[in-house]
């Protein structure tokens, strides 16, 4: 899926436009980074609070598809070079991460 | 008088370290400075504390030696100690209780230790940025076993502050100091109690703090006495 198509469907608001192609094969949500570094896996889309640096070297260490913000917290500068440099997609919204996963659920992402 | 300051400061041995960041280079840039007291605080390990201790004493300023520890809920809490040998053993068993995932350079950047000759004799192999499994508590009570104290971190950085991820300081522990980065009053009731050190967290060379922050002391020795350590 593009960038653009998955912000949409998920009313999400992206902070990096590419071209690339999002796979997603499973979801991990979760703000310690240690436990997310151990448990999520390649083409996992990553739901998250977390906002530091850090949370783009996990995405691009494991390979995962993408990471979105919820609750609308800020987001360092840092981070967002970081996945621009990375070719990492980063997305925001307001919601909680229960709401995004019913969106995730109710696109056929199980 | 006055004992300028910086005790929380990142060798290139911690993966976000900056390569400048050698034993030398890290004493040297405090006497310039004017600093008399700093401690080297590498994130889960303290293998570049003996160089640095070395490199001290040659140029007269004071090392204490420290670490920054990750605790289980992702809390920095930094731990200072009174003898090398303590602080060295400390992060033997801290660097061990961390996961066996291996540090990838290109992305977090290199762990390198070094001696007091400014050669590279070493690297770490697992990533230091991870999370021990120890909480804040076992922390406090582990430190103490080797004679040395906790301060929780830039307690009020989002993420690794203690009050960002736990939201408060647990009452229960005796702690006396709390740091802080910079030297704004504190509002917060709760840290009210504390003693606050101010330090750079440097993790290039220009951020070593400015003799700006200090310590009134009779003697230098007396560091110890003010921190509590014994």
């Amino acid at each position: 899926m593009k960038n653009l198509d998955l912000a949409s469907n998920l009313k999400l608001e992206p902070l990096l436009v590419t071209n690339k192609e999002i796979q997603i094969e499973g979801v991990y949500i979760g703000d310690l980074l240690s436990i997310a570094m151990s448990k999520a896996k390649e083409n996992f889309l990553w739901i998250t609070i977390q906002t530091h640096v850090n949370i783009v070297a996990i995405a691009e260490l494991l390979d995962l598809s993408c990471i979105i913000i919820v609750e609308g917290m800020e987001i360092e500068d840092e981070t967002l070079n970081k996945a621009k440099e990375l070719d990492i997609p980063i997305f925001k919204t307001k919601d909680s991460a229960y709401q995004v996963a019913c969106r995730l659920h109710t696109m056929g992402i199980k | 008088m006055k004992f300028y300051y910086d005790l929380h400061i990142h060798s290139d041995l911690s993966p976000c370290g900056n390569s400048d960041m050698t034993p030398n280079n890290i004493i040297n840039m405090s006497y310039i400075k004017g600093l008399n007291i700093i401690s080297i605080t590498d994130h889960n390990t303290t293998k570049n504390l003996s160089a640095i201790a070395f490199l001290g004493k040659k140029m007269g300023i004071k090392v204490i030696p420290g670490i920054e520890v990750t605790t289980k809920e992702e809390v920095h809490i930094l731990c200072y100690f009174k003898a090398l040998d303590d602080a060295l053993a400390f992060g033997n068993v801290i660097y061990d209780s961390l996961p066996n995932i291996k540090n990838n350079t290109k992305i977090f950047g290199e762990q390198n230790i070094y001696n007091h000759n400014e050669e590279k004799i070493g690297e770490l192999d697992k990533l230091l940025i991870n999370a021990t499994s120890y909480s804040v508590e076992d922390i406090y009570y582990l430190s103490k076993r080797y004679h040395g104290i906790t301060v929780p971190a830039h307690v009020y950085k989002k993420s690794n502050g203690i009050l960002g991820v736990l939201g408060f300081i647990p009452i229960d522990l005796e702690l006396n100091f709390i740091e802080v980065t910079s030297n704004e009053e504190i509002k917060d009731k709760q840290l009210k109690k504390y003693i606050k050190l101010v330090n750079s967290d440097a993790h290039q060379l220009v951020d070593i703090s400015e003799p700006e922050n200090f310590m009134n002391l009779d003697s230098i020795e007396d560091v110890y006495r003010y921190l509590k350590i014994y």
